[in-house]
């Protein structure tokens, strides 16, 4: 029987000492298995996981994330990704490779604040991350309400085979975009929204706690926090 | 003028602590709500806040790192901080400090993870009452841990000094300012290292060792209220025992 075991910890502790293999946020120190992150260790067989409760958003490459156009040159947009890293969509991924900047109007396709779906191309920490547009679910966001919220949580938010995010979406009508860097845009019925947007605060505030489908569930069908 | 005892025969100090006591300590964490991380704390009188912004880019552009971030910090006073109004223009004394504590939480932070960016530290101090240093590098370590940055240990950072020939832990105001020599250090626990140590005054060989000690041992309980700062605010009041039950 493969035994799980988990544990809090914070920045320092000894996760665990032995041979394991390690995901991030972890560091090894001799045979010492240290946590970089506030957040919930995971020690399986042979495997140690740390998912962090907090901290900003780094790019993985085939990511999607919410970005929003912050400027414009003659080559391509930069888009903020609520990241420590700005994104930057090269205008020949639109245009195509035909694109000459002197014929095609940048600003045509997307203007300075305008929301986009888009994929993190490429990442390798020396430049910025490269975005891409082509592909279903890309592109545009036309429009809808924002939400932010902590990037480490958004698992949290689409839960177990997106379980979570479908119940939410299921009982209050509303479609949801999500990127994984913390931005989620809602489209659907006001009073959907509302209900949506405290879900969302819920998730949010309560990432850690066990019962948190059922506590959403019970806010959604009775209204109760 | 004729200068008061500081500390009386059976080893009692002017607020009342034994030469090992500490002075009460609260923390909070995530107190402001638009930093990307805070906390405050309260050592004895001394209330501080400090805030962390970032990692985000680097302005101006020349000083970007390529394989590393950059670390800034800034220890404020406020005007009201003391008894006299103090210029809230930063003094010499503040930039040196603003200088220690970044040296000071440099070693903890995993500053390779987040190349061409900059982390802001700020360290805000509302109430002054000694020891001010120590405290602030204790509330930015949690403030960057809240902020989610990787870092390889907390820091914790207590002083220790010498008053009326005696050594004692943790100096307040009147003790820093008519005792004969204060020490902060700061450390980090786990990794057993120091990142902060200064001193002034005259000790002995004898002095110097058993105030560094003290230092350390006051240090650790001072880790310890971090620590439980730190899991009540992420884990809340259900997590009594670190360890969760297993399961399959």
């Amino acid at each position: 029987m493969p035994r799980l075991i988990r544990k809090f910890v914070i920045p320092g502790d000894v996760i665990a000492t032995g041979e394991y293999r390690f995901g991030n946020y972890i560091e090894r120190r001799n045979n010492k298995y240290i946590a970089l992150r506030v957040g919930l260790a995971e020690i399986g067989k042979g495997e140690i996981k740390l998912n962090p409760l907090s901290g900003p958003y780094i790019p993985h490459v085939d990511d999607q994330v919410i970005g929003k156009v912050i400027d414009i040159n003659p080559f391509g947009w930069q888009v903020d990704i609520n990241s420590p890293f700005f994104g930057y969509l090269p205008a020949t991924f639109v245009f195509g490779k035909e694109f000459s900047s002197s014929k095609d109007e940048l600003s045509s396709r997307f203007k300075i604040g305008d929301l986009m779906m888009a994929k993190i191309e490429a990442f390798d920490r020396t430049r910025d991350p490269q975005l891409s547009v082509r592909g279903p679910g890309l592109g545009k966001i036309p429009k809808g309400e924002i939400v932010k919220m902590s990037p480490t949580k958004i698992p949290r938010l689409i839960g177990r085979k997106g379980y979570m995010i479908n119940m939410i979406a299921s009982k209050t009508g509303c479609e949801f975009k999500i990127g994984l860097n913390g931005l989620i845009v809602l489209t659907g019925p006001p009073e959907g929204i509302i209900k949506a947007v405290n879900a969302i605060k819920m998730v949010e505030q309560e990432a850690h706690s066990a019962e948190l489908a059922k506590k959403i569930q019970a806010y959604l069908s009775n209204g109760e926090k | 003028m004729e200068k008061r005892k500081l500390i009386d025969e059976n080893g009692i100090r002017l607020d009342g602590r034994k030469w090992n006591e500490l002075r009460p300590i609260r923390m909070e964490i995530g107190t402001l709500k638009n930093a990307d991380g805070s906390a405050y704390i309260e050592f004895g009188k001394n209330k501080i806040v400090a805030a962390v912004y970032g990692p985000k880019e680097v302005h101006p552009k020349h000083e970007v790192l390529p394989d590393r971030a950059v670390l800034r910090c800034r220890y404020h006073m406020a005007p009201f901080s003391v008894e006299e109004r103090k210029n809230p223009a930063p003094s010499r004394r503040e930039i040196e400090i603003s200088k220690v504590i970044r040296e000071a939480l440099e070693p903890a932070i995993a500053m390779e993870d987040y190349p061409r960016t900059a982390i802001e530290v700020y360290v805000e101090v509302l109430q002054s009452d000694g020891g001010s240093r120590v405290a602030g590098i204790t509330a930015s370590s949690l403030a960057l841990a809240d902020a989610g940055i990787n870092m390889r240990d907390l820091v914790v950072g207590c002083s220790a000094g010498i008053i009326d020939g005696t050594v004692v832990l943790d100096l307040n105001d009147v003790e820093d300012k008519e005792g004969s020599g204060d020490m902060p250090v700061a450390f980090m626990p786990n990794l057993n290292q120091i990142t902060l140590l200064q001193v002034d005054g005259i000790y002995t060989m004898e002095q110097f060792k058993q105030a560094f000690e003290l230092a350390i041992e006051g240090g650790k309980k001072v880790y310890q209220m971090q620590r439980q700062a730190l899991i009540s605010k992420f884990f809340g009041n259900k997590a009594p025992s670190e360890e969760l039950e297993a399961r399959e």
